[in-house]
């Protein structure tokens, strides 16, 4: 197996070693290696036979938005009462929704096993319970990742790009990120230049999701914003639309090692833009908000703010993930507790 | 390049519902007839006649409610009078001060009884009695109390002092909170109180009468009164009432207005509105549709200052209007007491046929209905959430009030020609304004002829600020400091 892997490594080295930093563009994509500022429309192919073709938008004129607009709008969600058949069904769709996370430098494959297995059987006792969406690991685990789930539809979803500051250079980015594809991740988790993004380097930001998504080749990519380095929701909201339109098929708050990670504020703003897109483009978008969202009931309300904002066509884990480590032990806490009417204790749920 | 298709609506129907989740009433406990609150004691009236009080989500009967003659009328006044001559007026302002913060107190004590109550006599989602009505009407108890012994530092060196009775003529949209906005800083100001509330919603009046009879505040301080509009008449037209404080309607308020005329009786009048929404181009527009929502929506769009014209700058009017349909689609209206209904019951079957009347007249006249695709229930009065289309200032449904959950829009291209719409009105009780841009706003504040502008918010309502109208909107002001110069005289 370590052979192998050194293999691929090599041969991505050798693929991409003629290239110096500022060729990457013209290697990979020379339709848009035309000067930044007057390339004014992209096209996507989805599919050989589906293209889309919209004009990219000055992303220095992205709506504002109202933070106190916002954070009320987010109240009222919280003010919905999710009850009985509602809830249960609720609790059960966000166990599907979950990418279940181990992302430390002490992850060896042996950890990441034990977490597919629990990926697959969440809680064996209680009958017609979903598996989660995915498991997200660093690159390396990948492998042992999809070994481990084999015969399951349970995703391998995997950060790239150097995960999780993303300091580092293009060409490294996509290594990484054709590495773990080659391992046979189906989705990468890619972060984005929050300085490049900082310093006004729009183009810069654009060009490097695009280039990611290229790397990607079937994998669905998935970009991380990083809003808790980001601060305002202004700049959430012009940098989910740079993402949209550079070739994200997800945007996702964050990498779970910044605090603050996901909060329903800045998820609300993403939402709005991905339907703000959908009526530019017809291009659907999901949205994973990651970090921080470890309760039952916290996920119940981030589902309310979904239906309301996207409507029904979003509820599922092919638009809609959680990113969390220990979300899906407290919604089988309250799926017991709604069959059974009694809390049990954390003991009786597998801590994998 | 090759035209993308116009993407289909989002889905809000079909998936994911919400069960119900009905606020218990078990709790609540009311008589089966109600008399008048006279003098500290629940009395029969003279005529020993009573009406019945409805569900307006159900149109089942909750009580029986005394209906007050000119007899009782003059029976509360002369209450107050003598509680106002023995106690209240002599008052040192700091007790009174504490009997205030005790109906503030027990009103936060029982609230949650309050908000039940509210929304089964009144028919507003249980959402906004028990996290709007209930709360500001406890605040405004709170605030007012503060006040009452520091009336001389509020007016420096103008010696204020109490009128003495206060008539007070309260309307059905907020029953409570009208109630508050009334008696507390009559009383903070050393006043007594005859008040009198609406007849489709006097039950929290009544429940507010038991609470104070339990406060121990001295008998015939507040006295709250039941009947319709000849019950009011006979307030009004009262020799020993000083002061008259009316919230309604602008065709009884200039009646009360005539019928005082060449007497001493101070008069403050808070009447119809008919508020513009202005919607610009550079604003937060996924902000504002929630503006416009909370503007025309809240509670039915019974509420004076209800946001009812709506006026979106041209260049955003398609996005705009997409945005609020879709908003729109979310609203669940139905049983006013399940916690997550949006959008209660119409408060009356009068009122429900004025709605109706009203959007029977928009559609004569042309304009584009859109109305919500939302489930409606059986029974019980109800409207659909209602938007009319390519309005002008020359439709009589942009001219007249309606009072209910029906929004007009019109498009605007310039910041002159807006303005000019926004006061081209006989009213002039609030208005909103959606910019980023904090010049706009103020160069928009100075130039509207109302009372209240909102920027970037609507419907906020606040014990220490200001409210009131300006043209037919009525004059007076209620909140603040500023709310507590119709009770006195310097």
């Amino acid at each position: 197996m370590t052979q192998d892997r050194k293999k691929i490594v090599f041969h991505h080295y050798e693929s991409t070693s003629f290239s110096e930093p500022g060729n990457a563009n013209k290697l990979f994509f020379p339709f848009y290696c035309l000067n930044s500022l007057v390339r004014n429309s992209f096209t996507f192919a989805y599919s050989t036979n589906q293209m889309t073709t919209f004009k990219i938008p000055d992303f220095t004129k992205s709506p504002t938005i109202d933070q106190v607009g916002i954070e009320e709008r987010v109240a009222r969600f919280n003010t919905r009462s999710i009850k009985k058949e509602s809830k249960v069904k609720g609790l059960k769709l966000i166990l599907n929704m979950i990418d279940l996370t181990t992302l430390e430098g002490k992850d060896t494959e042996g950890k990441v096993k034990q977490m597919c297995y629990k990926a697959m059987h969440l809680h064996d006792i209680l009958p017609d319970l979903p598996t989660v969406a995915a498991v997200c690991v660093y690159p390396p685990m990948v492998r042992a990742a999809k070994q481990a789930l084999l015969n399951s539809k349970v995703k391998v979803a995997s950060v790239a790009t150097a995960f999780p500051s993303g300091q580092s250079t293009r060409q490294v980015k996509l290594l990484d990120t054709r590495y773990a594809v080659e391992e046979g991740a189906d989705e990468i988790d890619m972060v984005i230049s929050r300085g490049e993004y900082l310093k006004g380097n729009y183009n810069f930001v654009f060009d490097e999701i695009a280039a990611v998504k290229q790397a990607c080749g079937p994998a669905r990519l998935k970009v991380i914003f990083e809003t808790g380095e980001l601060s305002t929701l202004d700049n959430i909201r012009r940098i989910s639309d740079l993402a949209m339109y550079a070739g994200a098929d997800f945007i996702k708050t964050s990498t779970g090692k910044i605090s603050p990670a996901a909060t329903m504020p800045v998820t609300l703003v993403m939402l709005e833009a991905i339907r703000d897109f959908y009526f530019t483009t017809g291009k659907m978008i999901g949205m994973k908000p990651a970090g921080g969202i470890s309760t039952a009931k916290s996920g119940l309300q981030y589902l309310v703010m979904l239906r309301e904002t996207l409507g029904n066509d979003w509820l599922s884990n092919e638009w809609f993930r959680f990113g969390a480590s220990s979300l899906a032990n407290d919604v089988l806490m309250q799926l017991v507790k709604e069959k059974t009417g009694v809390y049990q204790s954390k003991d009786y749920f597998s801590a994998d | 390049m090759k035209k993308n298709k116009t993407p289909k609506p989002l889905n809000f129907s079909t998936g994911w519902d919400y069960a119900p989740a009905p606020e218990s009433t078990d709790h609540i406990k009311l008589e089966k007839q109600y008399d008048l609150f006279i003098g500290g004691k629940f009395v029969k009236p003279s005529g020993g006649k009573y009406f019945d009080t409805i569900n307006p989500a159900t149109e089942k009967k909750l009580a029986s409610i005394a209906i007050a003659e000119t007899k009782d009328v003059d029976k509360a006044v002369q209450a107050a009078r003598k509680a106002y001559d023995t106690v209240w007026g002599k008052m040192p302002g700091a007790e009174r001060s504490k009997y205030i913060f005790r109906i503030a107190r027990m009103i936060q004590e029982r609230a949650r009884e309050f908000s039940v109550i509210e929304s089964m006599d009144g028919g507003k989602p249980i959402r906004e009695s028990r996290d709007i009505d209930i709360p500001l009407a406890a605040n405004h108890f709170f605030y007012y109390a503060g006040w009452a012994d520091k009336l001389n530092y509020a007016f420096p060196n103008r010696k204020p002092s109490s009128l003495g009775v206060a008539a007070q003529i309260i309307p059905w949209n907020f029953p409570l909170l009208m109630a508050a906005w009334k008696i507390a800083p009559a009383l903070a100001t050393g006043n007594t109180v005859v008040l009198k509330p609406a007849e489709t919603t006097p039950l929290t009046a009544l429940k507010l009468a038991e609470l104070i009879r339990d406060s121990g505040l001295p008998d015939g301080v507040v006295n709250i009164i039941t009947g319709a509009g000849n019950t009011g008449a006979a307030m009004v037209g009262h020799t020993g009432v000083d002061k008259i404080a009316f919230t309604g309607s602008t065709d009884v308020g200039k009646l009360i207005q005539k019928s005082i005329a060449g007497t001493n009786k101070k008069l403050t009048l808070e009447l119809g509105g008919k508020a513009a929404n202005i919607i610009f181009e550079d604003a937060p527009l996924d902000q504002a549709v929630e503006g416009i929502i909370n503007g025309i929506f809240f509670n039915q769009g019974h509420v004076c200052c209800a946001g009812s014209r709506l006026f979106i700058q041209e260049n955003v009017a398609d996005i705009v209007i997409r945005k609020l349909k879709q908003r729109m689609e979310t609203l669940i209206i139905g049983d006013p007491l399940d916690k997550n209904t949006d959008i209660g019951a119409i408060n009356s079957k009068e009122q429900l046929q004025t709605i109706l009347k009203y959007i029977q007249i928009g559609k004569n006249e042309g304009a584009d209905i859109y109305q919500s695709s939302c489930s409606m229930p059986a029974k019980g009065f109800f409207c659909k959430p209602t938007l009319f289309l390519n309005t002008s200032q020359s439709h009589r449904i942009v001219q007249e009030e309606i009072f209910g959950p029906v929004l007009t829009i019109q498009t605007f291209r310039t910041i002159e020609e807006v303005i000019e719409k926004a006061n081209n009105i006989p009213y002039g009780l609030s208005a909103g304004v959606w910019t980023d841009k904090g010049s706009k706003i103020f160069n928009l504040t100075s130039r509207l002829r109302a009372g209240v502008v909102w920027a970037n918010t609507y419907n906020k309502f606040d014990p220490t600020s200001p409210f009131g109208g300006y043209k037919e909107s009525g004059f007076g002001r209620e909140g603040g400091l500023h709310g507590l110069m119709p009770y006195l005289k310097f």
